[in-house]
């Protein structure tokens, strides 16, 4: 089966920049694949994201190829991308209400009519889980909590129908227990719509709850890549096993806990 | 042996958008010497609320604090800058916690000009003494505290705090910002002072590294009230509180075998 | 790439400061250009300009040298621009910093004092100081300082309200800093940048308000300065335009090459973010 993305010896170097973002990347992602990027900071990560979402600045140097073989064109950010950001305000405009934001997105990519594109909107409010959507609709980013926030840029990502979703770090800046709501949701939304979903986290564990396959990345190189089991029960690399310790406790105390 | 830190009764009430919000509502609790306490809750539950009112930084509505024997509460001005070097605060974004122009030596010099702890010529030592005990090479003294690691930034903001030879430190979320393997090293270096000063810790963290196999003792907190306290392995593997269970359900957990989440 | 060298890549950095130093120059080496006294007498009334290369700007009704006028006036302009300035940003960000840090009653008077000065039209507000003090150089600083200073006590405060609740100010209340010291050493040094980033508005507008009251005969009468050269030249300006539009022509300059500055360096300072 051809795989959704296919990338192929990306390298990535910012300008003003020594040290290359990106060194030789090469890994390709099936139609409805889970895949984790792990790293830690400096680890290109998420310049792996936005060079997959064609979001890197005009200024950087790319080499390499990034292929979409089901799409025949270059992807349409919206329409073939989904974008989930780590910070829940910062895609959203602060002085539009939320569910217009999501209708405008749905009216780029859809022919829908207004009255239409606000009723898909409020669907797509309940989808993400969200109490009350017709209320929710109606509200302005700052009257929402992280959470909240977070649910709705989820929803405007994938208000298009995009075929691909790449959530970058999108729960690092939530509490504990709304971290792991987040990432249950994506992960019923990802499967429900056949979507791929790319992860990018600094926490393994975390995203080991969600990932089919496991990449990890540092300073720029991608150093392991395999089936989430392996990754996690017989790590080959070093450093995929230094953070795989750093991640469990250093004396095992809950005897309920895996792992 | 009375605890180091005796917290009654502490109430503290913010206005928020016209409504009187309880930050915190009738809160207790005991920190003997040498131990960890972690404050663990979702956010809004008044984790940080606390830390900053037993710090000093503001102050509460209703409650007592008594710390080492002193009535902290009533401790102002002069006095409280007395007792200031006995209890210190780790913050959690090591970027933000200092004058982002202000180099490592000065960073580390302050509190010792402050207290008189070495004058002027015996501070060289101090300092140099001071990255040792934290692990950091010398030569970092002279750099500017936004040109060196995220890890190695917090090992300053730990040495400046101990500077002062501290029984107290608390801890905001102090390895929350910092890269998973570099938590690791600063958990360690941590015990290792612990044990070494016999520091008590107040921890406020949702990590499940520091809160499990760090901490001797976990108090859970929602919406400004204490909802259940214990030995950490205790209350980790078998929560009683309906939030100690979902913190304890979302702390990440590696999963091996099937996904069904 | 360091700041000055981001600065004068950009044109108006680069033309700014351009011109910045061609006055500097002037005004410093005036004594040695024109060791005469602005004021003498130089030769026959009314020399039309370019005639000759003793006089290349020509005299005045009293037969005064021009360009000697010019550049005196323009040590005047820049000496009293400058002071101007620097006293009303250090008055200011000292009174903003206390309200700021202070908050409480101790802000709320400086804040309306700042609004008494602040709601008298500047120039107006100097016109009568000079008016009433008697004029002279200094005078005609601390009338210019007298409004000028109120945009960096708002700046200021600002800056300070949002500093305050700072981890790194808590973190020095936390090791027992004392409070006016963590006012001026970690609070006011990081309150200026965006003071600091007004300074060339403030002596672009002290240049003009400088030059406004030497127009209206009240700058320091035993000086040299465009504005006076302008007003006089008022009488004879039909047939002998050149007396005002050269003093005109500097003043232009001057104030341009302050702005351009500015805006270079401004630029220069959003350069670094977008590559930091």
């Amino acid at each position: 089966m051809t795989p959704r993305l296919i990338i192929r010896d990306l390298s990535v170097r910012y300008a003003g920049s020594e040290t290359a973002a990106l060194d030789g990347i090469s890994l390709d992602l099936a139609a409805g694949e889970r895949l984790a990027v792990i790293g830690e900071s400096g680890s290109g990560k998420s310049t792996l994201a936005l060079a997959i979402a064609g979001l890197l600045p005009g200024s950087a140097l790319v080499a390499g190829r990034i292929e979409w073989p089901g799409l025949g064109r270059p992807p349409v950010a919206g329409a073939d991308i989904g974008f989930v950001f780590q910070d829940p305000g910062a895609s959203l405009d602060p002085v539009m209400p939320v569910g217009a934001q999501i209708a405008e997105v749905i009216r780029a990519h859809r022919p829908l009519g207004r009255a239409a594109a606000n009723a898909t909107a409020v669907d797509l409010i309940a989808r993400v889980q969200l109490p009350e959507p017709g209320q929710i609709a109606l509200a302005y980013p700052h009257q929402l909590s992280g959470g909240q926030r977070q649910r709705i840029a989820i929803a405007a990502a994938i208000a298009a129908g995009p075929k691909l979703l790449i959530a970058d770090e999108p729960t690092s800046a939530l509490d504990t227990i709304v971290q792991a709501e987040i990432v249950a949701l994506i992960d019923r939304l990802v499967q429900a719509d056949g979507m791929s979903l790319i992860f990018i986290s600094h926490d393994i564990a975390l995203a080991s709850g969600i990932a089919d396959r496991i990449a990890v990345f540092r300073r720029g190189r991608l150093v392991e890549l395999g089936e989430r089991d392996q990754i996690i029960g017989q790590p080959r690399d070093a450093y995929t096993r230094a953070l795989l310790d750093a991640s469990m406790p250093a004396t095992p105390q809950s005897a309920g806990a895996p792992a | 042996m009375s605890a180091l830190l005796e917290v009654r009764a502490l109430t503290r009430s913010f206005r928020r958008g016209g409504r009187e919000v309880a930050a915190l509502d009738d809160v207790s609790l005991d920190l003997a010497r040498g131990q960890t306490l972690a404050l663990v809750g979702p956010s809004g539950s008044g984790k940080s609320t606390l830390a900053r009112i037993v710090m000093r930084l503001i102050e509460p509505d209703r409650g007592t604090i008594r710390f080492d024997g002193v009535d902290l509460l009533a401790a102002r001005g002069e006095m409280l800058r007395l007792l200031r070097p006995r209890f210190q605060m780790v913050f959690q974004e090591p970027l933000a916690a200092f004058n982002p122009r202000a180099s490592v030596a000065r960073v580390l010099d302050d509190p010792l000009r402050i207290h008189g702890l070495a004058d002027s010529a015996a501070r060289p030592a101090a300092i140099a003494a001071l990255l040792e005990r934290v692990g950091l090479e010398q030569n970092l003294a002279g750099r500017r505290i936004h040109e060196i690691s995220g890890g190695q930034r917090q090992r300053v903001a730990i040495a400046r705090a101990i500077a002062t030879r501290p029984a107290l430190l608390v801890l905001d979320e102090a390895v929350s910002a910092l890269d998973v393997t570099v938590r690791a090293d600063i958990l360690t270096l941590l015990r290792d002072l612990q044990r070494n000063e016999n520091l008590a810790y107040l921890f406020i963290s949702h990590d499940r590294a520091v809160v499990s196999a760090f901490a001797d003792r976990i108090a859970i907190m929602d919406r400004g009230r204490i909802v259940e306290t214990g030995a950490a392995a205790a209350v980790v593997a078998a929560p009683q509180s309906a939030t100690g269970k979902a913190l304890v359900d979302a702390m990440p957990r590696l999963v091996l075998g099937n996904a069904a989440t | 790439m360091s700041f000055a060298a981001r600065f004068l890549r950009t044109g108006e950095g680069a033309t700014g400061a351009v011109i910045l130093f061609a006055l500097a120059v002037l005004a410093l080496a005036a004594p040695a250009l024109f060791p005469h006294d602005p004021l003498s007498i130089a030769g026959p009334a009314l020399l039309p300009p370019f005639q000759d290369w003793s006089l290349p700007l020509g005299t005045d009704r009293l037969g005064r040298d021009v360009l000697a006028g010019i550049v005196h006036g323009a040590r005047t302009s820049l000496a009293v621009a400058l002071a101007a300035a620097a006293t009303a940003i250090a008055v200011g960000t000292i009174v903003g910093t206390l309200a700021g840090f202070l908050g409480g009653l101790a802000d709320e008077v400086l804040m309306r004092v700042t609004d008494a000065f602040q709601t008298v039209p500047g120039f107006l507000l100097a016109l009568a100081f000079v008016s009433v003090v008697g004029p002279s150089l200094g005078v005609v600083v601390i009338a210019i300082a007298l409004s000028a200073w109120t945009g960096p006590a708002r700046i200021a405060r600002a800056e300070v309200l949002s500093i305050r609740e700072r981890d790194y100010v808590a973190s020095a209340r936390v090791i027992g800093m004392r409070p006016l010291e963590i006012a001026f050493r970690e609070i006011m040094p990081n309150a200026l940048p965006p003071v600091l980033a007004q300074s060339a508005i403030i002596v672009a507008v002290a240049i003009l308000t400088e030059a406004a009251l030497s127009f209206l005969g009240l700058g320091d009468p035993n000086r040299v300065t465009w504005g006076g050269m302008i007003a006089e030249g008022r009488t004879v300006l039909r047939s002998a335009p050149s007396l005002s539009i050269f003093p005109g022509i500097a003043l232009v300059l001057a104030v341009l090459g302050v702005y351009l500055a500015g805006e270079g360096a401004v630029e220069a300072a959003a350069t670094k973010r977008r590559h930091a």
